[in-house]
């Protein structure tokens, strides 16, 4: 275990679209110490989703090393990038991406199936997390039965099941009215005193960004201010 | 993960749109009912023609003409025919053969009152129900003096009196016509029922074969002559001695070729069996034909069940779905469906096989259901599945996850 959770070392990913290179991210460094919880915010095409799936192990940067809890992650292939996305990392998207027509307890267990745990200790880490967010008792509900805030409750639910060292949310309440993405953000704050976990967070809401610790400002792939 | 959550993760989906899952199966159902009901109509020919031979006796021998080169040009086999009186006489006596018959076929118009049937004619030798192992229920077979004699006499076969008589009456003592010659009936034979596909053993009417020379076929020459040898184990050295036999009535030299055949049962059964074997790869590749195109179907829903179902992959790759977890999930998906067609399929196939003899059109077809078929055709249906599933698999597998997340 790193004390820095994330290491950015001068990132730069590049995208052609048709004949033009597009410069999505044109040497961004920082640090995340373990514990953290920061907020990364910038308009649109500002760089900050690309940075967050490079964050987020889905993407590879173009130039530059990123490491996350000590670990070169600029170096690996899909699958190690899977793995460590499955054990390390915690998702919670806008739009929630919960799969339709599937329970809250099918959905919030589905990491572990990735990770080779047996239905017993599936179901009852399953359970617990959903405790966690408030929603004992609605495990049985489909995604369609559920509001929005319910919903991303369970991909909460869901992200903190692998117990992840790090939880990435992007745009976590970009879809809710303001009491819900209160109640939103007032589990990620708790689960940042409490457990420790860091938490990196995409965001353009002043409002939401206020709550982390930390704002990152981007803008043209690049960190312009940090507060 | 494992088997049984992989299996459990594709049946969930498969639940999901119940009517596309039952269409798609359709064309594997289609297509593996057709490989079991066509290899079963092929199985039961080739039972049939085997029992056929088997019935005629394993100690029977054909000694018939043979082809021949003439200035270099081969004639049709069994047309150029040296095959005499005297030579079916002199195998009589070879130390090894128990009885034989000459032979001499044609097809005439029969007559009785006012009936009339077309059946076949052939002309025999007195030890004809020997050498064949067929009985006269009623009545009895001509002798040698008959033969002699070129006696009018005849032995109907069971379809003959079924056509030419009424029901009840005795047609021995009749008197009937064959191409208008009048003949006495003195026999009937033992039916022998139907035989695959090959018509009916009991439509012809056996005369002597020096009636059938004299009176309708005006030849010479007999055509074939069957023989018996005097046990199964011997029948091979009868067909040697047969064999040295004609070599030296023929006179034929060192090295030159036989002029006429000599073949044992087991190897004519054979050759028929081969020619029911070929019926039924013939059938059966046909009926694969259908299998390939269920195969299509399979892979053309996979494809569009991949392509709804983009996001769901980007989820659960997001969460650490691994290539290769979400190749075999949708791997599993067309497997459970090309199985589940090929069990039905099975079920149908085994069903139309065996209910075929009730349906009055088809109830000629011996159909027999072999289980190597069926666990074939079970095997080819999850290849079917493995084949076409894969491409779209592989598809998913292989798609962004970041693009796939975004996908509406």
């Amino acid at each position: 275990m790193d004390k820095n959770i994330i290491r950015l070392e001068n990132l730069i990913k590049t995208y052609i679209v048709g004949e033009t290179e597009v410069r999505a991210l044109r040497g961004v460094s920082n640090i995340v110490p373990a514990g953290d919880f920061v907020a990364i915010m910038g308009a649109s095409g500002s760089g900050k989703s690309t940075l967050m799936n490079i964050i987020g192990c889905l993407d590879k940067p173009t130039d530059g090393r990123y490491f996350l809890d000590g670990e070169d992650i600029s170096t690996l292939d899909r699958n190690a990038l899977a793995g460590i996305r499955n054990k390390k990392i915690g998702f919670v998207f806008q739009s929630f991406n919960l799969l339709p027509r599937t329970t809250a307890l099918e959905n919030t267990e589905l990491p572990l199936i990735y990770a080779n745990v047996t239905h017993k200790e599936r179901t009852a880490r399953a359970m617990a997390s959903l405790s966690a967010v408030g929603l004992k008792g609605r495990e049985a509900h489909r995604t369609n039965q559920l509001s929005g805030g319910e919903q991303q409750r369970v991909a909460i639910a869901r992200a903190l099941l692998n117990r992840p060292r790090l939880i990435l949310a992007d745009e976590p309440t970009g879809n809710l009215d303001s009491k819900t993405s209160d109640e939103i953000m007032n589990i990620f704050e708790k689960l940042n005193h409490e457990e420790g976990i860091s938490i990196v967070m995409v965001t353009h809401e002043a409002d939401i960004g206020v709550r982390a610790k930390r704002r990152i400002h981007m803008k043209d792939g690049l960190i312009v201010r940090e507060d | 993960m494992n088997v049984l959550r992989i299996l459990r993760v594709s049946l969930r989906a498969l639940a999901r749109n119940k009517m596309r899952t039952f269409l798609t199966c359709l064309g594997i159902i289609i297509g593996v009912a057709a490989v079991i009901a066509m290899v079963s109509i092929g199985a039961g020919a080739r039972a049939a023609v085997e029992s056929r031979f088997a019935a005629m006796g394993t100690n029977l021998i054909s000694v018939g003409g043979s082809h021949r080169s003439m200035g270099g040009v081969q004639t049709q086999t069994g047309q150029y025919n040296r095959l005499t009186i005297e030579d079916a006489n002199a195998i009589a006596k070879l130390p090894s053969v128990e009885a034989i018959s000459p032979s001499v076929r044609s097809r005439a118009q029969v007559v009785y009152g006012s009936k009339n049937w077309n059946t076949q004619i052939q002309g025999t030798g007195e030890a004809y129900p020997l050498v064949r192992k067929w009985d006269v229920v009623a009545g009895s077979y001509f002798d040698d003096s008959m033969v002699r004699s070129a006696a009018k006499v005849c032995v109907i076969g069971a379809d003959i009196q079924k056509n030419l008589f009424d029901e009840g009456e005795n047609p021995v003592g009749k008197t009937i016509r064959i191409n208008k010659v009048p003949f006495l009936i003195l026999g009937v034979f033992k039916a022998k029922g139907e035989s695959g596909g090959f018509g009916s053993r009991d439509d012809m009417i056996c005369v002597p074969y020096t009636t059938a020379i004299k009176r309708l076929q005006r030849a010479e020459n007999i055509e074939s002559i069957d023989v018996s040898a005097v046990s199964a184990t011997k029948t091979t050295d009868a067909q040697n001695e047969i064999t040295d036999l004609l070599r030296s009535r023929h006179r034929i030299g060192e090295g030159a070729e036989d002029d006429f055949q000599v073949r044992n049962m087991a190897e004519i059964a054979e050759g028929a069996a081969e020619a029911t074997g070929i019926l039924t790869i013939l059938l059966g590749s046909i009926a694969s034909i259908s299998l390939l195109v269920g195969g299509i179907g399979i892979m053309n829903i996979m494809l569009v069940s991949v392509t709804e179902r983009i996001r769901e992959i980007g989820i659960r790759m997001s969460i650490g779905a691994r290539e290769r977890d979400i190749l075999l999930q949708f791997l599993a998906e067309a497997i459970v469906l090309s199985l589940l067609g090929g069990i039905l399929g099975i079920a149908l196939g085994v069903g139309v096989s065996k209910l075929l003899k009730y349906i009055s059109i088809f109830s000629s077809i011996t159909t027999m259901v072999s289980w190597t078929s069926v666990l074939l055709a079970f095997l080819f249906s999850g290849s079917v599945g493995i084949f076409f599933g894969f491409y779209p698999a592989r598809k998913a597998s292989k798609l962004d996850p970041i693009e796939a997340l975004r996908y509406e």
